[in-house]
């Protein structure tokens, strides 16, 4: 049972479900930063104590930790078999064809991870206690932040990187999960292409916006 | 065509627990008509007669089915040429003049046995866990007894072609063996006559897998791209489903 459970394969099964639970999760993420742009702090901070209260926003926010840490927990016990699955590597590069950014995902991956923990620092840990702040204003947190070039270009540089992140993590996905053949996959392509731009972009507009109209 | 001068700096390295190195030959009058095979058997003719020790490389068939003559030329397993065996790979496609670095495939799975040739048994054991139907199925049968779909017995046909080389180990990032698989798995899955076994086979298979320490699928398709008989990605994604029913 434990070499199912623990295969290569279920492996990277698990890691493809918590991944793709995270890819539906930037999306409702993104809608509500979006109400960052209205001029009245309201809505925004209406929404942020709706997902930080409701109940079942509560379970779902379990369901979030859990997939963000499987996800990492997973993607580096991979990654740290496979580098051990070449100890001696070629002296000539590899020119082998590969996907766009499907080499570098442990490295876009570890760039969005100490993003999150920023992230966690500036926000969450406002929730939790642990950092001070007003909890119920998160709208005038993301203004301070946003206030500070230095951070709206981390924040860019981040959501790039994500987005090479994004691109590879959508197909790879299906082709997982097996949900791929030559009917779909250019399909699927396409659809990861269009999500690992919309995403960032979408993201890294608000603080331009946010100047622009100041 | 003219006959060609090249530069060879080629892996050598005594058996798996000696360190290896690489060793510079410079080889004159290698025709664009021979293959690679043949050019690294003209060299170690010249070798031999000069009364040096010769480079150890794998081959048989000559024709790309065997699967023994796998190398990694100029950071291509079977080198720059898609869908070719080394043994297939004519010279031609090499410059005169031009430096050709070879070297052995590299993974944890596969140990160097001496200078380019190196231990595939690996891929023997995950054959032997379930690589097979238990029944004896007799001679070919009268075509439409067990009817298969045209599509299936297609795609079937085309995993089949899997030669067992190890490129799509020696090409990808993380040395995995799903491609081998995949096709291993799929050539059974497809046809009625695999089914009944498929549940053990595919667990069996990737259990082995695992055992002989190869790595996981990333999904980056350089094994695609380097699979001398073009063996599809599309084979890992059935493997995957496959291995879902079998959960
Ligand atoms: C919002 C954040 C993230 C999303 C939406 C996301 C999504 C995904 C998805 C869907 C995959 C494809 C899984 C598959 O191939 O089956 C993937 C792969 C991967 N992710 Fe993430 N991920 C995120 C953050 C991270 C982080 C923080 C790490 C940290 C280490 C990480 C590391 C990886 C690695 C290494 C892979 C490739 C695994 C492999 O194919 O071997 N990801 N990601
Ligand atoms: S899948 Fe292709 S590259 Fe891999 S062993 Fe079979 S024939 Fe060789
Ligand atoms: S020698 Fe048989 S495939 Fe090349």
């Amino acid at each position: 049972m434990n070499k199912i459970l623990f295969s290569a394969v279920s492996k990277k099964f698990v890691m493809a479900l918590a991944g793709l639970f995270l890819l539906i999760f930037l999306p409702v993420h993104l809608g509500i930063n979006l109400m960052l742009l209205r001029g009245d702090p309201e809505p925004f901070n209406n929404a942020a104590h709706f997902m930080a209260t409701f109940p079942l926003v509560k379970v779902v926010e379990i369901l979030l930790f859990l997939a963000i840490i499987v996800h990492i927990a997973y993607g580096l016990l991979l990654q740290v078999q496979n580098w051990m699955s070449r100890p001696v590597g070629y002296s000539v590069r590899n020119k082998s064809e590969t996907s766009a950014f499907s080499r570098f995902m442990i490295w876009t991956g570890g760039s969005v991870l100490i993003f999150l923990v920023i992230h966690f620092f500036n926000f969450y840990f406002i929730k939790l206690g642990i950092v001070e702040g007003d909890p119920e204003n998160f709208y005038s947190v993301a203004y301070q932040l946003f206030n500070i070039p230095g951070y709206v270009i981390l924040y860019w540089v981040c959501f790039l990187v994500l987005g090479f992140h994004l691109y590879h993590a959508l197909q790879s996905a299906f082709q997982t999960l097996g949900l791929s053949n030559e009917f779909w996959t250019p399909l699927i392509k396409v659809i990861s292409l269009l999500y690992a731009i919309a995403i960032p972009v979408g993201f890294a507009i608000i603080p331009l916006v946010i100047w622009l109209i100041k | 065509m003219q006959n060609m001068k090249l530069k060879l700096k080629i892996w050598k390295q005594r058996d798996a627990s000696s360190r290896g190195r690489f060793v510079t030959y410079d080889l004159d009058g290698v025709s664009p008509e021979m293959s690679f095979v043949e050019m690294l058997a003209y060299l170690n003719e010249k070798l031999v007669l000069k009364g040096d020790e010769p480079v150890t490389f794998e081959h048989d068939c000559h024709e790309g089915i065997c699967g023994s003559c796998g190398m990694y030329i100029n950071g291509y397993p079977h080198g720059p040429v898609k869908g070719l065996t080394t043994c297939l790979l004519s010279m031609r496609y090499f410059k005169d003049g031009e430096t050709i670095v070879i070297e052995p495939w590299r993974a944890k799975s596969f140990p160097v046995i001496k200078d380019l040739m190196v231990d595939r048994s690996a891929f023997d054991k995950i054959q032997q866990a379930g690589g097979f139907i238990s029944v004896a199925v007799g001679a070919a049968p009268e075509a439409n007894t067990i009817p298969v779909r045209k599509h299936s017995s297609d795609l079937a046909f085309d995993a089949s072609v899997c030669i067992g080389c190890g490129a799509c180990v020696a090409a990808c990032k993380n040395a995995s063996a799903m491609l081998f698989v995949s096709a291993k798995v799929s050539q059974y899955a497809l046809l009625p006559q695999g089914r009944p076994e498929a549940k053990e086979r595919v667990r069996d298979m990737i259990a082995e897998m695992d055992k002989q320490g190869f790595g996981s699928c990333s999904n980056t398709g350089a094994c695609e791209a380097q699979c001398p008989k073009q063996i599809k990605l599309f084979n890992i994604a059935r493997l995957n489903r496959e291995y879902i029913k079998a959960l």
